[in-house]
Order: C-alpha cells, then structure tokens, then sequence
C-alpha cells in the first residue's frame, strides 16, 4: 500500500515535465508521491494538471474542459504542481533572470531510488573520481578538502561553501587539472541547486539545479536545469554533458540499499567528508518528513 | 516451518566456480544479498551487500585480490577481516575508527559454497559427506517456496526407494544429495551433488539439467496458485554509535590482544624476524600500510614494531627486528630469549604513517631495519598497481632483510649498499627530483638519515606536508631543566612540573590516566592539544610546520618555553 505523504511533503511544488516538452492538447501522464497524475498545455503554453482518472497519454484533449486543476507554476523551464496546499512562492534562483545566461532543460531521468538519495548523491563530491572518472574527478586526486556547511534559519535552506575539488576537466578547454569550487543549496526537500566557478568568466558562476519529482518512496525522476555562461557550446552538447553525467551516477543510485534514506545517523557511517549530507539528514528529521526516507525511530 | 532470517542452518549460497579470481558474486539467502568473493589466496569472504559508509552494494566491487573496493567512493575493505584500510576522500588520514563491514560465516566444501545466517551452528556438512568424491550440479532456481520445493524434491523418488528428507532443506535421493537454498520466502535455489565423477560431465548435467527444468515449470505453476507468502525483511544492523559521529582523527587506543610467536628466523645479518599470529588461528585485526603495533616485552618494556605484511594479509603479523650491538634492553630480550610458541602482548595496530594512495608519485626510501613499513606500502601499492619507487640504503657488511619479499614487488625497487654519507644524499637527491603537485615521499630509518632526507626534500622544494616520516626512537638528548606550570582546560586543574620531571608523570601524579607508548617522542600516542602557551618541543614526531603552530605537543618529552601552557586535557 502506497502510504500517504507527510503534511511537509504534500504540501510542497514538485516538477512534473519541461514545460517545452508538454503537448498542447494532448495529455501525458505521469506519478507523482504514489498518485497518477495527466497533463497537458493549453493554447496558451500554460501547464494544466489534474488527478488522472482514465485519461491515456495521447489522447486528444481539450485543456478547457479541465476543471478541476491541480495549482500549477511555470518557472525555470519547468511545470510545477502541488498535491496539497502549495506555499505561494518557489525558491528563487535569481540568476536563470539573468541577460546573458543560456538556460536548459537537460532532460528528465528515472531512477530506482529514493529522491533524497539522488539530492544526496548530488551533493557528494567524494565519488567525483570513482562514479565521474576523468569528467568531474580522477584518481588520484580522491581528496575532499574540509569546507562550510550550514542551515540558514532565515531562508530555510542547507548551504555548503567553499567546496573544492580537483576536476580533470572542470571545462571542455581546460588542458590540465584544476581546482573548482563549488556552491550547494538545497532550498527544497527534493531540490538543490549548484553554483560551480566559470571558466569563461571568473567573477561569476555556471548554475546547475536538480529537481527530484518523487514517483513513489523508491523511485523518482530527476529533472536538471543548466543556466551557464559559455558563448562557445552549443545546447545540444552542453545537455549532452549532464546527461553523461547523470547517466554515470544512475546505475550506482540503483545499487544503493536500502533505497529510501535512512535518518538515523546509526544506519551508515559517515566521514568528515559527508558533513553536507548529515546536514540535509539532520534538516529533512527536523522538518518531519517521512516520505522516501526511513525517520529515526524515536 | 517458516522461514526465519535468524536460521542458524548452513546452506549452499554458490558453487565453487562462480567465484574466479578478481570477481563478486551477488549470492542471496533468506532475504538478504551477500557479496561473495575469493582472495587471491584462496579465502572466500561473505559479507552483507552493502558499503558500510552509503550503503552500495558491494557486489559491484571492484575485487583487487586482497581487498574489495566499493565504487562509489572507493573505501577498500581487507580479505578475512572486512576491515576499512582508506577512505580516499582523507587520503592523509587512516581511518581512525574501526569501521568493519558485516560479514557472515562461510565454507567452502564439495564444490560448493555455504553459508549461515550466524555461528550458532558450526559446519558440519551432511551425514555422509567426508570422504566422498562430490560433484556439482548446475543450479537451478525457483520462483516457489523452499519448503515446496524440497516436497517437489522429495516426490522425484521411485516408489520402492522413498526419498530421505534431512536437515537444513536438503533431500538424498540415491546417489544424489539435494539442497535447497532458501533465498527468499517465495523463491530457491536448487543445488545438487552427485556421488563421484561421471564419466561423461557434459552429459550428466544435461540429464539432471532437464529433469529439474520441468520439476521447476511444475512447482512455479503451482505456486502461482497459491498466496503470495511475505518476503523475509532482512535487518541492517545499526552501526555503532562511535562510527555514527563525525570524530576528528585521533589515534585508537585498544586493549592488548595475545599472540603465538609463530616462527622466528634470522632474516640477514643483525634482523631477526618474528610471525605473530592469533591463538585460535583467527585472524588478526585490519591494518594500514605504514602500521605498527605495541609489542610488550617479557622484561616489562614496550616497543613499536612495523608490521610488513600486504593488504588483507592477516592470518599472521611479520616483523622485522634488529640485533643492535649495545643493547637498548627492547630488541636483546626479544632476540635473545623470545622463541617460536611462546605467547606475547600486542596493542591492535595504529597508523601514525597513513600512506596516501592518491599520489602522481610516491618515492619510499628505506635505511636499514626502515624498511619494514616501506615494504608494507610497496605490497600495498603494488596490489593495486599503483607506481612507486622504493630505495633501500644499507651499510656494507649488513645484508638487505626481507630480500625474496622484495624480489616479489613490480614496482621500481633500488637497493644501494655501503654508500658514504655524501653518496647517499646525493642518491637521495636524484631520486627525489624537483618537487611537483601531488609527489610524495616516505622515509623511514635512522635519526640522522630521516633528517638529511628532510633537508634535501625542504632544499628540492618539496613542502612538509608531502613528506612523511617516522622515527622509531627519538635519539636526541632531551632537556628536561625548565619547570613551569601546566594547566589542564577540560580537567580544571593547575600543576606544576619541576625540572626532572615530564609533563606526562606530572599528570599522572595527580592521578590522571593518560594515554602514552613510547615516551621518547616518538611514537605520537601522547599527542596533546595546546590551548596556550609556548612550547619547547623535543620530540621527533610532529613536522616543523606542526611544531611552529604551537597548538600541539608530546606530553613525554615536550617541555614550556613560556611560565604556563594551557592544555587540552
Ligand atoms: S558507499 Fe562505498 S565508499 Fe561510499
């Protein structure tokens, strides 16, 4: 029996398509917390979600007729909707507003395991060399450098700083190794966003964001934002990259065991290394989630 | 009967053959996944599928001989043991906690693998079974309850021989003994032996291959009629509440454990050598390279020994010990009265000499008896085919120890005997070259050496924190005339050391139990936190820029520059 979502995570956003990729008239389907949800877009280009009854994905639909919606918004390239009573704002990610920023969709990935393992995993630079080799890390620069991590009250979110690691080729024109520092948030149970060094411009940084739609407590798809400053790529190849990516880290999230995350700080042992993720534990217990994680029995 | 996890019974998880060199096999029972593979010396290892550290199944290892290596952030584990050995996101640091997978009791015997849900039971194998000529079947699995399946098992015999249905799912039918594995509450593997090589193995497979194929297609039709029964729900363990925190790296201070001197032979001229290895025949704990253990001596002294031994090497320890000609009272007693059966104390191993595995270049170089840790990381580095350049200074007249050890390793090994004192450092210069990103080096040998060597590397460019060292003793004079006062941050007390007198017998005067090994400097297990104060450090442990922090010392031999110093303690 699916269970029923905590209050906290019914009552978050969740992305449940790239906005471009939603047929106008058209339904698509997809699962979202255990329940089966349609959708489709209006001719205005604007997401319309609903509980799915016995709608097929390609039926022809006329959005109109849809009346009983679920809320729904549309940002970062994204439709987002909620199961419960939505907050009114989404976490901001002020530079996807930026001029000069080139904005993608990288696509969306299934994966058999829980979303907080795939935030997690997101998180991690220790895996770098083993799970990214000659991309994001190498043996045998295996080291994690000690680094900040807090929990802002005001803003509600997990923030790891000056996080350094030593990439092989942190840029396609990078000829040799080099250090790369890194920004994680995670302003959303299911989400976090990156903040990576440019190459192409010192005084800013490359965004990545990672959006898990939790399908049911043990699997999820990913969905992954680009917002880069590179005048050179083109998106095909700059989509291409995160996908590699993410096609590496998927068949290691599939192998972990349990799948869902386990809260208590006894099931797994953690290193110096891992003070991110016993952050994001320590925040997903106290917000008092029990959707895809396994809580600390009290 | 149901199917419990906690089954104490021995059931057959593989066959001999799924476990070639170099792999990991995904064997399952009552639920659980084992990872399941063989060392390079033959021991076969069954652990819980999971990294300890975010739980990856280990069965996507990487099987490097004498340690498995999780993919996800490469923790290695040691053959026998399941004991961590790196962690290389803290390549610097040992892992300072005993972090030990959990593993399960396992048999190799008759072509097959066994293996139990706990010890409760030993291995007895089946009535019948020694001394017989066994030979295994293919297994088959099936998606139907154990118990079905050994009824479905046991209706295959002949009506005038009825089939005898014994212990631990297993059912004999003539010349042929069948066990069931339990893998799941709904599914099992069936895995049978045959009374003595047929002539025709090819064929014979066949023939059984078959008849259990319908014997399969009969009892799934049937289970597909019945309930689904609940699956086992395997319990992890927790891990213990000192590996759940996040301690910053200090050194393990364990209990002694008793071993048999096993073997003792001149190893060359002036080395003796020891092999340690546990009473019950049980292997010893997980080491690092670079490791060495408290040996206590039957004259009531303790001295630190390096262990030699390769990764996942831990049925015996071997260490090398030199005959010095004016006795220091530790390696006399152990060279002159210790023999093979007599029975000594050791402290579990420490690492105050962590090897990085993660070096574009790693120089080990060895003066005399040195060259025990050195020999350890070689066999280490070269498990994992990882470049290394070992010398090895001796003085003529003195042979090499551990020469055939030596001759095994692949890596680049110089021996350079009877050099003169400006022969070697010009040696030692060429072979550590112009510093560069991610080089390291390795000394280990007398005081004086491991000083030029240092000074070379300072003059070459190679900062403090590539160079790694260690002393075996502290051979400086120490100055113990300063008296000041101690203060003790977390104890809340005030004492005052007179001339004459440690630090360390200060406190324990007043009745603290603190923790020391060596009490020459050396050892680093009296490392202490400096809140204030200025030290005058006299050790040979800590590096320069550790002793010009001023925010640690050896309470042994350390002493005050200034009136007072505020410790940690
Ligand atoms: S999960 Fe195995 S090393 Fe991290």
């Amino acid at each position: 029996m699916p269970k029923t979502p905590d209050p906290v995570t019914k009552n978050l956003w969740y992305v449940v398509a790239a906005t471009d990729e939603l047929p106008i008239g058209q339904v698509d389907t997809t699962l979202l917390l255990d329940t089966r949800l349609a959708m489709t877009r209006g001719q205005d280009g604007e997401p319309v979600v609903w509980l799915r009854s016995d709608e097929q994905k390609g039926d022809d639909i006329d959005p109109e007729s849809i009346l009983d919606r679920l809320p729904v918004k549309n940002a970062y390239g994204y439709a987002w909707t909620c199961l419960g009573t939505p907050s009114a704002d989404l976490f901001p990610i002020p530079e996807f507003a930026e001029q000069d920023r080139r904005n993608m969709s990288c696509g969306s990935i299934g994966i058999h395991v829980s979303a907080p393992r795939a935030v997690e995993n997101f998180l991690d630079m220790g895996h770098f060399p083993y799970v990214h080799t000659d991309i994001l890390g190498a043996e045998p620069h295996t080291e994690v450098k000690e680094y900040d991590v807090e929990v802002s009250e005001e803003r509600d979110e997990v923030l790891a700083t000056r996080c350094r690691f030593v990439q092989p080729r942190a840029a396609k024109s990078a000829t040799h190794a080099m250090e790369v520092e890194y920004i994680y948030r995670v302003p959303h149970p299911f989400c976090s966003v990156l903040y990576k060094s440019c190459p192409e411009d010192e005084s800013r940084q490359d965004v990545i964001g990672i959006f898990l739609q939790p399908m049911t407590e043990e699997s999820c798809r990913a969905h992954l934002l680009q917002s880069m400053i590179d005048s050179q790529s083109s998106i095909k190849d700059m989509r291409r990259f995160q996908q590699t990516i993410f096609g590496q880290d998927k068949p290691i999230l599939e192998n972990q065991f349990p799948k869902k995350l386990p809260l208590d700080p006894r099931a797994e042992t953690p290193i110096r290394a891992d003070k991110s993720a016993i952050a994001y534990r320590r925040w997903l217990s106290q917000k008092g989630i029990t959707y895809g994680v396994i809580p600390q029995a009290s | 009967m149901p199917l419990s996890v906690s089954d104490p019974t021995w059931y057959p998880i593989a066959s001999s053959e799924d476990l070639p060199f170099r792999h990991v096999y995904q064997g399952q029972l009552l639920g659980r996944e084992l990872a399941v593979w063989r060392a390079d010396d033959g021991n076969v290892n069954a652990w819980e599928n999971r990294c300890l550290h975010r739980g990856v199944r280990l069965s996507i290892g990487i099987n490097e001989g004498q340690e498995l290596k999780c993919q996800y952030h490469g923790w290695r584990y040691a053959n026998r043991s399941a004991g961590c050995t790196y962690i290389p996101a803290h390549p610097a640091d040992a892992p300072a906690r005993r972090i030990e997978n959990r593993k399960y009791p396992v048999r190799e015997a008759y072509g097959l693998i066994w293996s139990a849900a706990n010890d409760d039971l030993p291995f007895t194998g089946f009535p019948g079974a020694e001394g017989g000529d066994w030979f295994a079947l293919r297994p088959m699995p099936v998606n139907a309850r154990p118990g079905d399946v050994v009824a479905g098992l046991a209706g295959l015999a002949p009506d005038d021989q009825p089939a005898d249905v014994m212990q631990g799912l297993s059912v004999r039918l003539g010349n042929i003994v069948y066990f069931v594995q339990p893998v799941d509450a709904d599914r099992a593997v069936i895995r049978g032996l045959l009374a003595g090589k047929p002539a025709d193995p090819i064929a014979t497979l066949r023939h059984y291959n078959e008849g259990l194929t319908k014997l399969r297609d009969r009892l799934e039709k049937a289970a597909a009629r019945k309930p689904v029964p609940e699956k086992l729900s395997p319990i992890f363990e927790k891990v213990s509440a000192d590996l759940a925190s996040m301690p910053d790296i200090a050194i393990p201070r364990g209990a002694t454990l008793p071993v048999v001197v096993k073997r003792k032979w001149q190893n060359a001229d002036g080395v003796v050598s020891f092999e340690l290895a546990d009473r019950d025949g049980r292997h010893l704990p997980t080491f690092q390279p670079g490791a060495h253990i408290d040996l206590h001596l039957p004259n009531g002294l303790v001295r630190q020994y390096s262990l030699t031994n390769g990764p996942g090497d831990l049925m015996s320890y071997v260490i090398g010990v030199k005959q010095e000609n004016a006795s220091k009272g530790g390696s006399k007693v152990l060279v002159e009265s210790v023999r093979a059966g007599d029975v000594m104390a050791i402290s579990e191993p420490r690492n105050n000499f962590p090897l990085r595995r993660d070096a574009a270049r790693t120089v080990l170089i060895a003066g005399g008896i040195g060259i025990t840790p050195l020999l350890s990381m070689s066999r280490f580095l070269d498990q994992s085919r990882l470049p290394y350049e070992l010398h090895y200074f001796t003085r003529s007249g003195e042979s090499a120890a551990f020469s055939s050890e030596l001759t095994a390793l692949h890596g680049r090994v110089e021996r350079h005997v009877g050099l003169a004192r400006d022969a070697i450092r010009a040696r030692v210069s060429q072979a550590l070259g112009p510093y560069e990103f991610a080089h390291h080096v390795y000394i280990c040998g007398p005081g004086a050496m491991l000083e030029m060597v240092q000074e070379v590397a300072s003059g070459l460019g190679w900062p403090d924190e590539a160079v790694h060292f260690e002393y075996f003793q502290n051979d400086k004079i120490i100055d113990q005339s300063s008296a000041f006062d101690i203060e003790l941050a977390r104890s809340a007390m005030t004492l005052h050391v007179p001339a004459g007198k440690t630090i360390l017998e200060t406190m324990r005067d007043a009745g603290l139990t603190v923790p020391s090994s060596c009490e020459q400097g050396a050892c680093g297990t009296c490392l202490t936190t400096v809140i204030e104060g200025e030290v005058d450090h006299q050790d040979v442990y800590l590096n320069k820029t550790e002793k010009a922090s001023n925010s640690c010392m050896m309470t042994c031999v350390s002493r005050a520059k200034s009136g007072r110093l505020v410790l940690d303690i």
